[in-house]
């Protein structure tokens, strides 16, 4: 724009008034801002500073990563897979699919005690709950009881929105492929007794998604007629309004069913099944010893190479097992110490031989 | 039979009604908006469509919005000014407003009122300068033919027909736009163009749109960031493909492929437009948007520098444009102008030698150190004389006592002075003299010999009167010998009152001193002595010399003369020898020397820029000794230089030789005629047209003088390259005699074959095409006008403020550009290359791991103050610190701070980076429960984390940039941090979601996954992980690949240079005189034919 005619230049741009004239001085204003003398302070990287950060951090994180490693590994956790793809397994039957319903019981044992509250997991493998067309496979409004959405689903639903030209309620491919494996686990006796492992499945969901995000349709008619003029997902056996028997956990609000649509960030993954509350204080809530798991075998994944597990888990103050966050605290405090060792050799190497620095960028 | 415009201007572009449609035209007609829209459409289209239509246009919006807000407040400016221009009053016979103005209006102007249109000039005030005697304005007989409206400002033709008469008129008649009326009370002009017609108005817009190399650059890296983006999406799509073929075919039972999808590579060529559009954050919407907002910033420093600010004149430095801040930080060469820019155009008296006594103290040149110096010295008292001018000063009494005893010498000498130029004086005031002088020098000269009490009070065509010690005396002119080249001397033959002939002779002195009386042979050389002094000392020096005529014998040659004149062919050489006749046998006088002052801190500032590896050339249209005297007083020349070569050959053969031989091969480089030589072999390969020339290393420190003539033989051909390599050597190179046209040529030769960033400085209307060829055009605001300045992209008004702009305004610009570049194609790497490491884990379904909201924001919201703040406050050293070691200016012209090395850099940091907010988070979320059994794997808690961890990661990096903490760098980048958690909770908060929920999905996210120490400790190793190779390698970098900088040693800042006084450059004759004002004084006649008298009489600024 260098020679774009400004007529500002007739104006103000132009030589300077004349002496004696009552011109008024253009000198810039005297501010730090103005004159970038604004007041700073001005680190450097220097020897000084850095090499001790590198110890400090490596000082923090070794202890961390031990405290956070030994948490989680004082915690139980047992792992069962029960795809069945092994024709040795017990529910090697129910892949075929002619077998409905399909049941079968996979025995194991606990070594050691499980104490505290117990949490029971299913978990699947190769599957792709992050697929983005599964991702967004659902209508929110709907879940949340929005009653026009109920009968007119978001087309981001497709190609499971109606069903025999009746809107699919819950719509989606993720409400569709909702897992409806049911879980069992008894307690084997010192008589070989089975004695049922009272499974609670009320407690299992995010609180916000329970209580605000998921909703059944207003109205205070029975929830079936709240969803009257839907029809079920093409894959479900059950309508959604009886997913359970108590009013507080069916439709929209089922818990399983709101666990299930928090899809998960990665292929493997593993969901909230049930809560096993501890007993006593005396009692483990599952003392070591031999236990069923009776399965009604309903989720096909062998098509899809999928896996299914079932996990029995304690806690600690840091969740689960998890022994990534730990091994990768000690690994970068150490690395972070040894960098700092490195560094200093270097530095006390290199710095005398130069006899610089006044300045550094 | 023509159509003439009004007189108004309309320099705005938009009103009221066009500006929507107009200005949204404009900007998509810029690639990157068009671009954008394209993504937008894109992303309208549902089967491709991976991320929701508002992440592109909130953001484009934004953009758009900010640059047409910008240029809407430009046009109201111009708005206004147009109002205010057109509705400026000027008098018509009546009083009118501008843009009543038409064409044959004839107006009168007042002294500084600013003209209002292309006039033509008919008369002024003053009585000796008319066009037409004076008439009755309201009726002008005349008829004026004239070119049709042009943007050539320094050409005009036309015949004005007046009484029968045609009278030519050129370019010195007319008075352009926009000019102001200086030295005269009144004028009357002819309008001849008016409004948009007018010369300055036709220029405009024919504005060469001045691009950085960082502009350059930062195309070409866009174009990589595509062909980047174009490769990572068919890679993806590639593995798309193989995930449909082994998985997805399979996994149709949950999820089926849309109807529409017929096989695995029609998915594949689908997720290849989803991952474009996902990926499309690597050419960030809001780059070019910043780097405005940037440039506009460091501009704004550059308005609002108070040591850029010249008091006396009431200029502040200007930042005309906008958009080449960053490239003062990487200048190379710079060309100036000699006269206004290195000088001031001011001569002063500063020393004479009187038969062979010296008066006058020896002054330094150096400004700085004079100022010292004065303060010990007294000045003379010129209070016994009343006419004296009160400016003027000097420093020697001798001379006083010796004027005031009556000296008979010292009379004679400063009698000539004041008997021997061509001024014209002015005395609108009893006693108050202004003279017309019209070269600087002279006006010096009459000056002294007026304050010491000689004082020439005014002349007609046939006499001088001078107050001659208080008592007037009219002398009789009874011929001017006048100036020119080749006689390189002025005489005067006056008739005194005593009726005595007297002849007196200016001139220089290789000239004058063949032409003395022999008696004058021991005072000659004495004389000569103090010449080469003077000389040494930069001193412009002339020889005064008188001669006694006998009557009879000037009546004869007076009749030769006269004879001369009149002959009608070889007039020119007959009037010389005439002249020889008489201008011989001359008694000594004395001997002037002349300071031609230079600006204040030149030489301080031409010793930093060199020390800056900043090349200076002084390309000037002076002639070849004054120009070398200039370059040695400000340093570009030095003593201690082990050879200055001068070419001034006249045809191609003898300058390419002494380019060639004499100057490069002989003495700088002798094996730089070789075979082996790099750069020769370089040539011999015949590169194609833009290539550049390799750095030569000369082994020593060398000048080049090449004069304009020899300097067009060398732009042809071949020589242009002998002239470049063997110019780029030299330390200094001045260039003299030179056109406009050839200034801008030598600038264009330099752009060419360098590669590097040009300045060019100067004033004058000269200086105009090579202000405008060279990537950076400086304009200093002086005495000669404005043309320079309105041309220029800076403007300033001393030459001194060139190191401030350069070496810290320019030099933190460019450092702010450059971390700011960095840090901003870092930081879009390491956002968008999150969703690469993701696609292996989903399916490569083109699945962003971020919420949309978050991609929305990051550029527009989140992350653009902490780096609008580095590049607006950043200062890695301050200003002292960056002028007391201009080494620091190196890494800018070497471009290493940002460069395609440079950007490698920060693509690899950018993958690590993003490896590590991938992984860190996946690996901490992988089967991983709280603390009440609610397992912490669901993507939305991991985009919360991974999105988390990248914000920190990226204010921690700018953190590590930022250098200068003012409470601004705190606040944004804090706050920027602090503003996203909040902005967090209003977008997962339950009633926005519930309002919105297929748009806002992220219900509760923030309350449920932000107490978990997980998060944390996952943020903070992703953090430290992507800080500790920084923080290493920062440190390092200095250690094995020490910059410049850390070399710097604080010892010997400004070495205290003395001019070695025994060197024997001498400087001769300085008159920087044209010829013809003899016989335009003598004429009597005034200035009827001679009209470019108005050239200098009137100081047009225009």
């Amino acid at each position: 724009m260098a020679m774009n005619y400004n007529a500002k230049d007739e104006v103000d741009g132009g030589p300077p008034c004349p002496p004696g004239g009552t011109a008024k001085t253009r000198r810039p204003d005297n501010t730090a801002f103005k004159q970038q003398r604004l007041p700073a302070w001005q680190p450097i990287l220097t020897a000084g500073t850095v090499l001790p950060t590198f110890f400090i951090i490596g000082l923090i994180f070794i202890p961390i990563g031990i405290g956070i490693f030994v948490t989680s590994n004082n915690i139980r956790e047992i792992e069962i897979d029960y795809t069945g793809t092994d024709p040795s397994s017990p529910c090697y039957k129910c892949l075929s699919p002619n077998v409905t319903p399909c049941i079968c019981t996979i025995n194991f044992t606990l070594e050691q005690s499980f104490e505290g509250n117990v949490f029971m997991y299913y978990g699947l493998s190769n599957f792709y709950q992050n697929h983005r067309r599964y991702v967004k496979s659902r209508d929110d409004g709907q879940l949340n009881g929005d009653p026009t959405a109920l009968l007119n689903p978001s087309k981001e639903c497709e190609p499971y929105g109606r069903n025999e030209d009746k809107p699919i309620a819950p719509c989606g491919a993720i409400a569709n492929s909702m897992f409806n494996d049911t879980l069992e686990l008894f307690q084997v006796g010192n008589a070989s007794d089975l004695m049922p492992v009272p499974l609670k499945k009320k407690g299992i969901a995010w609180w916000t998604d329970k209580n605000v995000k998921f909703r059944n349709p207003p109205g205070t008619d029975p929830l079936e007629e709240r969803f009257k003029g839907t029809t079920k997902p093409v894959n479900w056996v059950k309508p959604v309004y009886m997913l359970d028997s108590d009013e507080d956990n069916n439709g929209f609000i089922n818990e399983d069913f709101i666990v299930w649509m928090r899809t998960a960030a990665l292929p493997t993954f593993r969901k909230l099944y049930r809560l096993i509350e501890r007993k006593n204080d005396l009692h483990p809530t599952l003392p070591a010893g031999r236990y069923y798991l009776n399965i009604t075998y309903n989720y096909p994944v062998h098509s899809f190479d999928g896996r299914k597990r079932m996990i029995l888990s304690t806690i600690s103050w840091m969740g689960g097992k998890n022994p990534f966050l730990g091994i990768a605290y000690i690994t970068i405090g150490s690395i972070s110490f040894l960098l700092g060792v490195v560094l200093l050799v270097i530095n006390h190497k290199y710095r005398n031989s130069s006899n610089t620095a006044d300045i550094t960028i | 039979c023509l159509l003439f415009g009004d007189n108004s201007v309309k320099t705005s572009k938009y009103n009221a009604l066009n500006f929507l449609p107009m200005n949204l035209f404009e900007q998509f007609q810029r690639l990157a908006n068009a671009y954008f829209l394209f993504l937008l459409f894109l992303q309208l289209i549902p089967q491709i469509s991976s991320l929701a239509w508002y992440t592109t246009v909130v953001p484009l919006m934004v953009v758009l919005s900010i640059t047409a807000v910008k240029d809407a407040i430009d046009d109201m400016k111009r708005h206004k000014n147009d109002n205010q221009v057109n509705n400026r009053s000027v008098l018509v016979i009546v009083t009118e407003k501008w843009m009543n103005v038409q064409v044959g209006d004839i107006i009168k102007l007042e002294n500084n009122q600013i003209v209002t249109a292309d006039i033509l000039l008919l008369s002024s005030s003053d009585p000796l300068r008319q066009l037409q005697s004076q008439d009755s304005y309201s009726f002008f007989p005349g008829e004026v033919r004239c070119e049709s409206p042009n943007n050539k400002l320094d050409k005009f033709t036309g015949i004005l027909m007046y009484k029968g008469k045609n009278y030519l008129l050129n370019h010195d008649r007319l008075i352009l736009r926009g000019c102001v009326i200086r030295n005269t009370d009144w004028c009357y002009g002819l309008v001849i163009f008016t409004g948009p017609d007018t010369k300055v108005m036709q220029n405009s817009g024919k504005s060469t749109f001045k691009r950085t190399h960082i502009d350059h650059l930062m195309n070409v890296l866009v174009l990589w960031i595509f062909l980047f983006l174009g490769s990572m999406c068919f890679l993806l799509a590639v593995g798309h493909y193989i995930w449909e073929n082994n998985k997805g075919y399979y996994f149709q039972d949950y999820l089926p492929w849309e109807d529409y999808v017929t096989s695995s590579v029609f998915s594949a060529t689908l997720i290849f437009w989803s991952y474009f559009i996902i990926l499309n954050t690597m050419v960030p919407i809001s780059l070019y948007v910043s780097v405005e907002i940037i440039r506009l910033g460091n501009s704004f420093y550059i308005n609002w520098d108070q040591k850029m600010f010249y008091e006396p004149k009431n200029t502040p430095a200007q930042a005309r444009t906008t958009t080449l801040n960053e490239e003062l930080g990487q200048v190379k060469y710079v060309f100036s102008d000699k006269t206004g820019t290195l000088t001031q155009n001011i001569m002063i008296f500063n020393k004479c030698s009187i038969n062979g006594m010296v008066y006058g103290m020896h002054v330094f040149l150096f400004s700085l150190s004079l100022g010292e110096i004065l303060l010990c010295r007294e000045k003379v008292d010129f209070s016994y004389n009343k006419l004296a001018d009160p400016k003027f000063s000097f420093y020697d009494k001798t001379l006083v006592e010796a004027v005031k005893k009556g000296n008979h010498w010292v009379h004679l000498f400063f009698l000539s002075l004041s008997l021997c130029h061509t001024v014209i004086s002015e005395e609108k005031v009893e006693g108050e003299l202004v003279y017309q002088a019209q070269s600087p020098d002279e006006g010096a000269l009459v000056t002294a010999a007026r304050n010491f009490g000689f004082v020439f009070r005014s002349r007609t065509s046939e006499t001088i009167m001078v107050v001659e010690m208080g008592k007037m005396r009219i002398y009789q002119l009874l011929a001017i010998l006048d100036f020119n080249n080749v006689r390189k001397r002025m005489s005067v033959i006056v008739r005194t009152p005593e009726n005595r002939i007297l002849l007196f002779c200016k001139g220089a002195d290789t000239i004058l001193c063949k032409l003395l009386h022999p008696s004058c042979g021991s005072l000659k050389d004495i004389t000569m002595d103090h010449l080469d002094d003077f000389a040494s000392d930069g001193l412009r020096t002339l020889m005064v010399a008188y001669r006694e005529l006998d009557s009879a014998f000037f009546q004869d040659w007076s009749k030769k003369h006269s004879e001369a004149c009149l002959s009608l062919e070889n007039r020119e050489n007959k009037i010389s020898i005439v002249y020889e006749e008489i201008e011989r046998d001359l008694m000594l006088l004395g001997a002037t020397a002349i300071e031609d002052k230079l600006q204040d801190g030149v030489p301080e500032t031409i010793l930093t820029l060199n020390k800056a590896k900043i090349k200076i050339w002084v390309l000037t249209g002076d002639k070849q000794e004054t120009a070398v005297n200039i370059a040695y007083a400000c340093n570009i020349f030095e003593d201690e230089m082990d050879e200055i070569f001068i070419v001034e050959g006249n045809n191609d053969e003898t300058v390419g030789g002494e380019l060639r031989y004499e100057g490069r091969t002989a003495t700088m480089k002798p094996d730089s005629l070789l075979e082996s030589d790099p750069v020769n072999s370089y040539l011999a390969t015949k590169p194609q047209p833009p290539f550049k020339i390799p750095e030569e290393v000369p082994n020593g420190s060398y000048g080049l003088i090449i004069n304009g003539y020899s300097l067009a033989h060398a732009l042809e051909g071949n020589l242009e390259l002998e002239l470049l390599r063997t110019a780029c050597m030299c330390k200094g190179v001045i260039c003299c005699r030179m056109t406009p046209l050839q200034k801008a040529q030598v600038v264009e030769l330099v752009k060419k074959y360098k590669k590097a960033v040009t300045l060019a400085i100067g004033d004058g209307a000269n200086d105009v095409s090579m202000i405008k060829v060279a990537h950076i055009g400086v304009g200093i605001s002086g005495q000669e006008g404005m043309q320079a300045m309105l041309n220029s992209d800076y403007a300033f008004s001393q030459f001194r403020y060139l190191q401030r702009l350069l070496l810290v305004h320019g030099r933190w610009s460019y450092n702010r550009m450059c971390k700011f570049l960095s840090y901003f194609f870092y930081k879009n790497f390491a956002f968008t290359l999150v969703h690469v490491w993701y696609a292996f884990y989903s399916g490569f379904s083109a699945q962003t791991v971020y919420d949309t909201w978050f991609i929305t924001f990051y550029n527009l919201v989140y992350t653009s103050l902490p780096v609008l703040g580095l590049s607006l406050f950043d200062q890695d050293v301050n200003e002292t610190w960056s002028l007391r070691f201009p080494e620091l200016y190196e890494p800018g012209q070497h471009n290493l701070y940002f460069n395609k090395k440079e950007f490698v850099k920060c693509l690899l940091h950018g993958i690590y980076s993003s490896f590590v907010l991938f992984f860190i988070p996946m690996g901490t979320v992988y089967n991983s429960v709280r603390k009440d059994g609610k397992e912490i794997s669901d993507y939305q808690s991991f985009s919360l984390i991974v999105q988390t961890s990248l914000l920190c990661v990226v204010t921690m990096q700018i953190a590590l940039e930022t250098t200068y903490w003012t409470m601004i760098s705190h606040v944004f980048t804090w706050g920027s941090l602090g503003f996203y958690f909040c902005i967090l909770f209003f977008l997962y908060s339950d009633g926005l979601c519930l309002f919105f929920p297929d748009t806002f999905q992220f219900l509760g996210v923030a309350r449920n996954t932000l107490n978990l120490p997980q998060m944390w400790l996952s943020v903070v190793l992703s953090m430290i992980l992507c800080m500790l190779p920084v923080v290493g390698y920062q440190f390092l970098k200095p250690l094995f690949w020490p910059v410049s900088v850390d070399q710097v040693s604080a010892t010997g800042i400004y070495p205290n240079r003395i001019h070695d006084p025994l060197t024997s450059r001498r400087s001769a004759y300085a008159f920087s005189h044209k010829q013809g004002f003899g016989a335009l004084i003598t004429s009597g006649k005034t200035m009827k034919k001679k009209l470019y008298v108005f050239e200098k009489l009137f100081l047009i600024s225009l």
